[in-house]
Parts: structure tokens; sequence; C-alpha cells
């Protein structure tokens, strides 16, 4: 919302404060001022001149030389511009001047440009004669202005005076954010009485009278709403005997300083009224109007319409029309319509200013594709009092412009306009909920100065119309902070009772996760949720995966982000990838993330949303360095036990050979390998690659942090060496397991220290050698006993086809 | 003749203690001196042919040689040995400006070093951390935070909807309903998580990004406990010095709201490129808990007041690490985990 000071001043004439401490003042009570910028920025010494005498220069056909009367003396100066003639009055910056940009209208440097007496082609030059763009605008905002060459002033213009001013450009445009509760602050009247409140100074709002003829409007318009759940109020005005015609400048500057471009009196009559009181309105040529009547009704589905930009557009039964006695004439808060425009021609102009329903305003301008400054302002839902107090107005400038007469009455229909909302007034309560001793006057003030009126006898706050934002106890507790000060408010802590913080238990878990993987030197990567189901084709998961079932987004930012992910590897490997082209060394990278799981598609219920601890790496390292991070992970939480790894994951996108499923206790808790190399290569990774998924809900049931200390052993142990050689289709783990299961209570520790395969050993068989350590906790071992124990080891090996190596 | 005899020898053996170089040396002269066929010893030996009442005499004087050359010998020794450990310590100088071995330790995400700390401050303020679901249904991402179906707001916020009343949750406020729904007061609680927005990717966008959202509920809570709390935890988390400033805004589940900036940590409030020459940077929305919100999950709103603030994490990240484009977040290049 663009806001300039010299209109906002026109209301609160009081105002005398600087740019900067106007927009933090707002700022701190609830008007967030986002910038400025003063129009006059860099216009320096820029006064009229009248162009007395223009000569030939005597070295160059395209420049000529002028002698200009700045009231004080008349100065010399030399110009390329070709539009003026002797007598004419021009902006001129003198010697040590500066103008905003350059006439071209290439974008104005930041300290402008600075102008210095010189000579051009020889001929002695004191200062320059300025074009609009040269001054820092457009000829968008000064339509006056020529296509090129110099901005010619009015020819009652004083000799001498200050251009800058006469241009109205001595003013500042504000850009406020305006929150969507405050539908009243999209104005300039809004914002104005904002200032008045936080200055403490007198609002003085328009004062509107509208002079009439003996003429009755409703002689000329009859106005039915149809639909009155999409339109609640439509009031019309007719003025005849229009006379189409530029606006006088100062509608045209202040139209201008809010971004708006001057077009004819009757159109800028609309533009200026919708910024002023943040109604938009339309002007329709009546005499396009058949049937002498207006009728609000939907549209049909699939009808179409010109709008008067020239575009069809295709509408629907949700979409609200303005209708005459035989055709649509505007899409109703949108847009007019091209058959029924104001042109040069009108005699008889209809104003419009209705109240629309704020939602479907907004879903119509979607769904037809056109958004408008119109439907901008009546999608957050107006205040239907605001519709008569606007067109009154557009019709009292009817009357100040002298270029028409407006009829009289206002031709309307509506619904019931709501009551004004009471609110009881409770201090004590207000000072409850924000920890203030504000006394009453104080709050009774602040009421007074934002038009909220007191009810002394019922101890009601009477909301204006306006306020639609006011509904109970807690909105009038904020409108005493914002305007008390927020920063009076004094700093203190709840005063309850004292709470424990924590985590939770899943989060702790997280928390060791995430330390673990630091410690193997695993960095911790984020990804998104979303991604493409191409990752499906990517992972060779086949077609039937119940992976594939995967929630979709409805309305996507495209295919890449479309689904949710069932499956956590893509973040992980899209990583490593990026960092693989970019030729980054040794990377290993870690996520805990979500998956989202569908109990049935299309989702009917929330999905299963899964932790997942993913790692992957790729360089220095192999799968038993991915194993020893999930085996030290595992550990932190108690879970080194029980575990097992199966070689018959099944994972597609893993090494057939080279993959595991993790189980603790039976249950499976995750899985991991190398990364198969077709994966690698669809994601672009020329080096082998390991991955580990641990699911963290099957894993946070069995974590614990209970720890025990058993003692240091006393006892030495005995250790004794096997080594063995062993059908290659056995398994470190099935031999481990034998050696458990055979070895007792007392063997405390089994390591594998060798193995080998290859030429010294028979094809099919492999060499491995483990090392054993019995001890017993009370004692020292004696030999046999170990012996005894070592005999069965054997025994159990021998059953599994493994010999002694001798 | 004892006497002059006892002379010679302790002359004799100092001279030879004094000139010894070598730790082995000194245990052959006190063989040669002190040693049971050693030179004292045959003094002591040949006591027999002393008279009788000069004995003791002479023994004190033997005794007195033989604690001087005893002592004599353990000075060397020490001073020997110190000599050889300094000549090892000299020879096993290193360069110690020579590379470090390096320990291959990961790095923490500036996401999550900034989610510990902003968790760490609330903890240690008695506020527990929850989690909510990020696939939600519009009553908890919307409705029960007063936005109703055509409610402006639900189109600012850009949704991505699923099916039916299904979407990705835009907010984690909608971990404010689930935890007053649990009915147990009073409330005290932080709840970070993953939210999503139909933001394109940009320098300063991504569809999903972090909050972290906060919620008191108990009997007496007021603003100005609002501005107590998000003061202090300003303090923790941007330093000592830094000040905040209240400014009134508006969503629809707090009544008052605010927003709240803190005077920019990089400058000190001079201005500069992060606060962008405004001294000040905006970090989180906040409020009193709407009694209408409390009204719909159950709360007397007449018996219990509260307040809530929401902050962006990536917000944080990306202002106090100096991280100048946000798709840095989400690339997990290893050159720029590695600076955290």
């Amino acid at each position: 919302m663009d806001a300039n000071l010299n209109w906002i001043k026109a209301y609160v004439p009081d105002l005398n404060v600087s740019d900067q401490e106007f927009l933090d003042a707002l700022t701190l009570s609830g008007t967030k001022g986002e910038s400025f910028h003063r129009l006059d920025k860099n216009l320096d010494k820029i006064v009229v001149g009248q162009i007395d005498k223009i000569e030939p220069h005597p070295d160059a056909d395209k420049l000529v030389i002028c002698q200009v009367n700045i009231g004080s003396e008349m100065i010399q100066i030399v110009t390329g511009a070709k539009n003026m003639k002797e007598g004419d009055k021009v902006p001129v910056v003198l010697d040590g001047g500066r103008v905003a940009g350059g006439h071209d209208g290439s974008p104005n440097p930041e300290d402008g440009i600075k102008i210095k007496a010189g000579k051009l082609r020889g001929i002695p030059s004191q200062g320059m004669m300025c074009s609009i763009e040269e001054l820092g605008s457009s000829k968008d905002f000064y339509p006056d202005a020529p296509e090129d060459g110099l901005y010619i002033l009015p020819e009652d213009t004083e000799v001498g005076a200050d251009a800058v001013d006469i241009l109205g450009l001595h003013d500042t445009v504000f850009e406020f954010e305006v929150t969507s509760n405050r539908v009243d602050c999209y104005s300039i009247l809004g914002i104005a009485r904002e200032a008045a409140a936080t200055f403490k100074l007198p609002f003085k709002a328009p004062e509107v009278k509208v002079e009439e003829t003996s003429e009755k409007a409703s002689d000329y318009i009859s106005v039915e709403i149809k639909d009155k759940d999409l339109c609640s109020r439509y009031c019309a005005r007719v003025v005849t005997d229009v006379k189409v015609e530029p606006s006088p400048e100062w509608m045209q500057r202040r139209l201008a300083a809010n971004g708006v471009r001057p077009i004819n009196n009757i159109v800028d009559i609309t533009n200026y009224v919708m910024l002023e009181y943040g109604q938009p309105m339309h002007a329709f040529d009546l005499s396009t109007i058949a049937g002498n009547k207006i009728v609000v009704k939907r549209a049909k589905d699939g009808e179409k319409f010109v709008t008067l930009d020239g575009q069809e557009r295709t509408l629907d039964s949700e979409v609200i029309m303005i209708c005459d006695g035989e055709k649509e004439v505007a899409i109703g808060g949108i847009m007019g319509g091209e058959n029924s425009m104001i042109t040069e021609s009108a005699k008889t102009v209809l104003f419009e200013a209705a109240t629309f329903n704020g939602p479907n305003i907004r879903k119509s301008s979607k769904r037809v594709g056109l958004r408008t400054d119109a439907s901008g302002f009546f999608e957050k839902g107006l205040d239907p009092n605001n519709a008569e107090d606007a067109i009154n107005r557009a019709c009292q400038l009817i009357n100040e412009l002298g270029c028409g007469k407006v009829t009289s009455g206002i031709v309307e229909e509506k619904s019931p306009i709501k009551p004004l909302n009471r609110i009881k007034f409770e201090p004590d309560r207000i000072n409850k909920l924000l920890g203030t001793d504000i006394d009453t006057p104080t709050m009774l003030d602040i009421f007074a100065r934002e038009e909220l009126t007191y009810d002394e006898a019922s101890n009601e706050i009477i909301i204006p119309s306006f306020r639609q934002d006011l509904i109970g106890m807690c909105d009038i507790a904020e409108e005493v902070a914002r305007f008390y000060g927020y920063d009076k408010i004094p700093m203190t802590l709840p005063k309850n009772a004292p709470t424990t913080g924590k985590l939770t238990f899943k989060m702790t878990v997280e928390k060791t996760a995430r330390e673990v993987a630091q410690f193997c030197g695993f960095s911790q990567a984020y990804g998104y949720s979303f991604e493409s189901p191409k990752v499906f084709d990517k992972l060779l998961l086949p077609e039937d995966a119940p992976e594939r079932k995967a929630i979709k987004i409805s309305n996507p930012l495209g295919e890449d982000f479309s689904i949710m992910r069932t499956i956590p590897l893509n973040v992980i490997l899209t990583s490593l990838a990026t960092n693989y082209k970019r030729r980054n060394k040794d990377v290993k990278l870690y996520e805990i993330a979500n998956v989202y799981l569908a109990k049935e598609l299309p989702l009917t219920e929330l999905p299963d949303e899964r932790s997942q601890f993913v790692l992957g790496f790729y360089g220095e390292g192999d799968f038993f360095t991915m194993k020893g991070a999930v085996e030290e992970f595992l550990a932190q939480i108690g879970m080194d036990n029980d575990l097992e790894y199966d070689a018959k994951a099944g994972k597609v996108f893993l090494h057939p050979g080279r993959q595991a499923q993790i189980s603790f206790k039976g249950e499976v808790i995750g899985y991991l390998g190398e990364v198969h190399p077709e994966v690698l290569d669809n994601y672009g990774i020329g080096t082998r690659a390991y991955i580990a998924v641990l699911d963290l809900p099957a894993i946070v049931p069995h974590a614990n942090y209970n720890r025990v200390y058993t003692g240091i052993a006393k006892f030495p142990a005995v250790t004794r060496d096997i080594s063995m050689v062993v059908p290659t289709e056995v398994t470190a783990g099935e031999i481990e397991k034998m050696i458990r299961q055979r070895g007792g209570k007392k063997l405390e520790k089994l390591e594998l220290f060798d193995i080998y395969e290859g030429s010294q050993i028979d094809k099919g068989f492999k060499s491995m050698a483990y090392s054993l350590a019995f001890r017993d906790k009370e004692k020292t071992l004696a030999d046999d006993e170990v012996n005894g124990a070592m005999k069965k080891i054997l025994n159990g090996l021998e059953s599994m086809n493994i010999s002694l190596r001798s | 003749m004892i006497k002059e005899q006892l002379d010679k020898i302790r002359e004799s053996a100092l001279k030879q203690i004094g000139d010894t170089e070598g730790l082995d040396m000194l245990n052959d002269i006190r063989v040669n001196f002190l040693g049971k066929k050693g030179e004292l010893t045959g003094i002591l030996k040949s006591m027999k042919d002393v008279a009788p009442e000069d004995r003791p005499k002479v023994g004190q004087m033997v005794n007195e040689v033989r604690e001087e050359i005893e002592k004599s010998l353990e000075n060397t020794k020490k001073r020997l040995e110190a000599a050889v450990r300094e000549a090892k310590l000299a020879s096993e100088t290193i360069d110690v400006t020579l590379p470090a071995k390096k320990n291959n330790v990961g790095h923490r995400h500036p996401n999550t070093i900034t989610l510990e700390d902003v968790e760490n401050v609330f903890i240690g303020m008695g506020y527990e951390v929850a989690e909510g679901p990020e696939v939600e249904k519009d009553y908890y991402n919307f409705e029960a935070l007063n936005i109703p179906a055509d409610h402006p707001a639900k189109d600012e916020q850009d949704t991505f909807y699923i099916s039916g009343d299904l979407l990705l949750r835009t907010q984690t406020s909608s971990t404010q309903v689930h935890e007053m729904e649990k009915g147990k007061l009073p409330i005290k609680m932080i709840a970070p998580g993953r939210v999503f927005r139909a933001d394109e990717v940009d320098a300063t966008h991504s569809p999903s990004f972090h909050q972290i959202e906060g919620l008191v509920i108990d009997k007496d809570i007021t603003f100005a406990d609002l501005k107590g709390t998000l003061a202090e935890f300003a303090k923790e988390i941007f330093g000592e010095d830094v000040k905040v400033k209240f400014r009134p805004h508006h969503f629809p589940f707090t009544e008052p709201s605010a927003e709240m900036d803190v005077s920019c940590f990089k400058c000190g409030g001079k201005g500069c490129r992060f606060c962008k020459g405004e001294g000040w940077i905006e970090i989180l929305g906040c409020g009193m808990v709407h009694p209408h919100v409390l009204e719909m999950s159950g709360i007397d709103p007449n018996e219990y007041t509260g307040f809530a603030f929401g902050l962006g994490l990536e917000r944080i990240a990306v202002l106090k690490y100096e991280i100048d484009d946000m798709r840095l977040l989400y690339e997990n290049d290893i050159r720029f985990l590695e600076q955290f």
C-alpha cells in the first residue's frame, strides 16, 4: 500500500515530522512502513524559466542557444531540445544544481546528475532546461509532457518560482505493509486516521456534500441484485452533461504519486476515490446501458465476455456479473466491459460503488485469470457503508471539477447492514492480559483518537463499521497496547510454578544418531521431503514395488517435487552425486528425515511418518566401514547384542553380493550395502558408494541408555588361536554363532584376525583365523577347562565341513 | 700415617670421580675404592695394627672419607643422568609447525546448530520439546487456528494440498492445537519442524523449510511475560547486548499480536548489509493466544491465557552464519558443511 505524505497531510494538517519519524512512528503503532522515497530526491536549484529568445548555434546544427529569464536575471542555455518556442516556461536547473536522471529514461543514478555551467561546442551554457524524465518522473504520470523534449509548464506559471514545487514533487511516497485484518488501512484516509491517532493530532476527514439537480437518478436507472450472497450492496448515481477532459493538475499529481496514471476526469475520479476511500468504483457510459437497468447476477458456465482491456474471458456460474437489460457490462468487482467503457464522447455517466463477497472475488479473479486493483480491494471484504461514502465523494468531485451535473439520489439495493459492534469495556481484564497498569482515562483517550466511541451508560465501546477487525476484548486490548506503546509494556517472566524442560525420548535417540554419525566422520545433510517419481526408476524398483505407492501433491511445483518420499535414499545419493561432480574427495553424509507411507491411496487419513537415519559415503572405506558406523550407533543406544545381518536383504538398488538386512532380536531395523553400479550410473556417481538406512521407529522402542558396571577382570584370560579352511559359502556369522554356542559363558572374546582366499587354498574354500579369549571372573582358568571348550568348538566346526589348518 | 693414607685415597677417588664422563665408569670407581677389595676397605682391614685407644678415631676418619666419596659418587651420577636425558630430549626435537594429523570428524548442519541452540535456551527455561505431523489435516493447520475456509491468510500461505482435507503443513503452529487438545495444562512447549509452502526455489526461498513454534498456556500469562521471555531468548541466541523491539502485527490465531525485531547482531544497530541499513532484523512473530483458538481446543479463555511464537530456523541460520544463498543449505556440498 503506497501513500504520499502530501495527501495524508490534507487530512492531518498539523502533521509536521520528518519522513523517517513518520515511518518509524507508524511502524510502532502497527502500520508497518517498509520504505519511503522522496519525489524531489536529487532535485536541486530548479526554477521556472521563460525562454526569451532562441537562436541557432553557429557550429552545431542540432543545438540552439536560448536566452532564459529566471526571474532574477537572464541566463544563456544551449540545448538540443526542439519542442519549445519563445515565450515558453520550462523547468531550469541552474549551475551547481542537480537532476534525478537523464532524458532517455534509463535508470536514475543513486546521486542524480550534477549540472555545471560550461561550454557546448564553444558557446557558454549556464544551466539546463529539463524534461520530465530528468525530474525523475515520466509521461505516464505527466500526460501533458511531450514524447521527447522539455516539459512545458502552464502559461500562468510564475517565472523564478520553485519548479519542483509547481510540479508537485516536494512529496514523499511511503510504502506500507498493511495486515490483512486492516482493510480500512488500504486507503489514504485509513493511513491518515492511523497517523492522526499515532501523533495525537486532529483528523479532518473530507466533508462530503453533493449538489444535486432536480432530476432523479431513479428516472435514469434501476438496480436489482439477484445474487445477494455475492453482492451485498450496489449503489448507483447518475451524472448528466458530462464533459470528458483531463483532470486538474492537483488530482493528477496525487494519482501519479501513488503510481496511478491519469487518464481523464471521470476515470481519474473513480481512481482517486479508490485510493482515498479504499473503495473501487466503476463508471459506465449510460448510453451503452440497455433497458435503463442494472442487474447483478451470476454468470452462466462457459459464458464469454470481453473486458475493457480487449481480452476475451471465460466465466462460470460462481462469477458475479453486472448486467443491463440485455447483456453483461462488467465482471463484478474485477473489471468493466469493453462494451460500456467511458470514452471521450460520454455524455451521461453511471457511477457504481458496490460491496462484493471478498472470498468469491478472490476465487473468481483466480479462475478468470484477471487480478486488478479493484479485485485486490474487494477480496479483502469491504465495509458496505464505504460504498455510499465513496459514491457521494465521487459526485462531490464532479461538482468541484465542474465536469457534469449530479442527479438527485442514490439508486441502490442492499442486504441489511449489520448494526455497529459493541464491546464491553473491561479495563481490568485488558491490564491483566497485557501485564500493565494503564489507567482508564488513558484507554478512553486512545479509543477517542481512533474514533471508537465509549457509551458510558452501557459501559460499551461502539466500533465504527470500518473497523471490522475489532470483535472482542482481546482486539480492544491490542488497540490499547499499540497506542500506549508496545515498548512501554514491561518485560517479565511467567510467575507460574517451574516446569522441567526436556527432549522426547525419540529426539534423544536422534541426537545420539547425529553425534555418532559426526564422530564417525559423516556430515549432516538436509533435503526436501518431496521428489520426482523418476526416483523409483533411478533406484531400479520394479513397477509393482510397494515404494511406488507414494502420496501425490495435488498442486506441486513441478514433477520433480510431486510425490512425498517413501524411500529415503534420494537426498543422500543426489548429494553424493553433487559432491562427486564437484570433485570433492571422500564424502560422508547422513540425514535424519521422514518417509511418508500411505495406508491407502488416495490418502484419506494421515500417513505413517517414519524418521529414517540414512548414511552414505564414497571414497575411503568399504562395506565394513559403514557396518562399523551402524554398530557404533547401535552400541550407544544399548543395542549391540542380538544383531543379525542377513545377506538376503532383497534390495534391488544395492549390490546383490554386498547388502545386508539388519535385525535386532529378530525384528528388521534397517539395511546397508554397496550401491548397485547401475544406480551409481543413474545418479552420476563414478565410484563405489555405500549406504545404510536405519528405521528409527523400529529402533526407538528398544533403545536404552541403562548401563551397569560389571567390574574389571582380576584374573588373566587364556587365548587360543584357530586357523581353518572353510567352504566359501559358509559365512563368518555362521562360524561365530557356532563358536559362541559351543564356547560357553567363559568365552569372553572372539576376533577374526585373518581371512584369505587365493592360490594356497583349494578352490571353493577360504582360510579364516580367529583368536578366542576365555576368562573366569572368579579364578585363573586351568588349561584343561579351556581345552574342553575348544574341543566342543572344533567338533562343531567340523560338522560345518570346516577343517583346521595345520 | 693412616691419616696421610686416607687423604691420599680421598684425593685420588674424588679426582677420578671428577674426571668421569660415563655412568659405567662410576661403578668401577665405587668398586675400586669402596668394594670388598677396595682401597678404603683395605685400611679397615689394617685396623688390627692400630692401637686400641686410637681405633675409634681412625674408624671415624675412615667413615668420613667413605661418606665423602659416596656423596660425590651420588652427585656425579645424578649430573651424568641429567646430561644423558637432556641429550636424548634435544635429539628428539620436532618441527611443531608441521601439519596436524586430521581426525575425520563430521560436521553439524547450520540448521541443526541453530535448532540445538534454540532448544537449549527453552529447555533451560522449562519448555518441553514436542513434534507434530508434517502431513496435516486442514483443521489443525488452519481452522483451529482461526483461519476458516475463506480466510485470505489461507491463500497467502501457498499451501501444498494432497487430497480431501489433507495438506502439507504450512506452519508449525499446527502443533499448538495438538498440544492443547491433549487436555494437559499448563502447557510450556516448543515444537520444531519442517513446513512447506509453494515457493519456487531461489536464493531466499525454499518450498520446504523449518520453523520452531512456542506455546505457553497457564493462568495469568500476560503480554509482558511474552515480551520478557522472548527478550531473554534473544539475549541467549544473539548476545547479551542485543536489544529487542516489538511491533504490532496481525496473525489470525493471536491477539494482540507482534513481530519482534532484534538490534542487528552484526553491526550492533548502526546499519549494515545484513539489516539492510535499518539496524534491526525481524526475527519472529508472536502474540497472546486468541481466546477463540483456546475455546476451539477446549480451554476456557476466562480461566487461562497464553502466548505463542514462531520463528524460521533457516532465517536465523542464514543471518547468523552470513549464508548468502539459501540453496546452499539443501545442496549438501561438503565444502559448505565443513565450515560448521
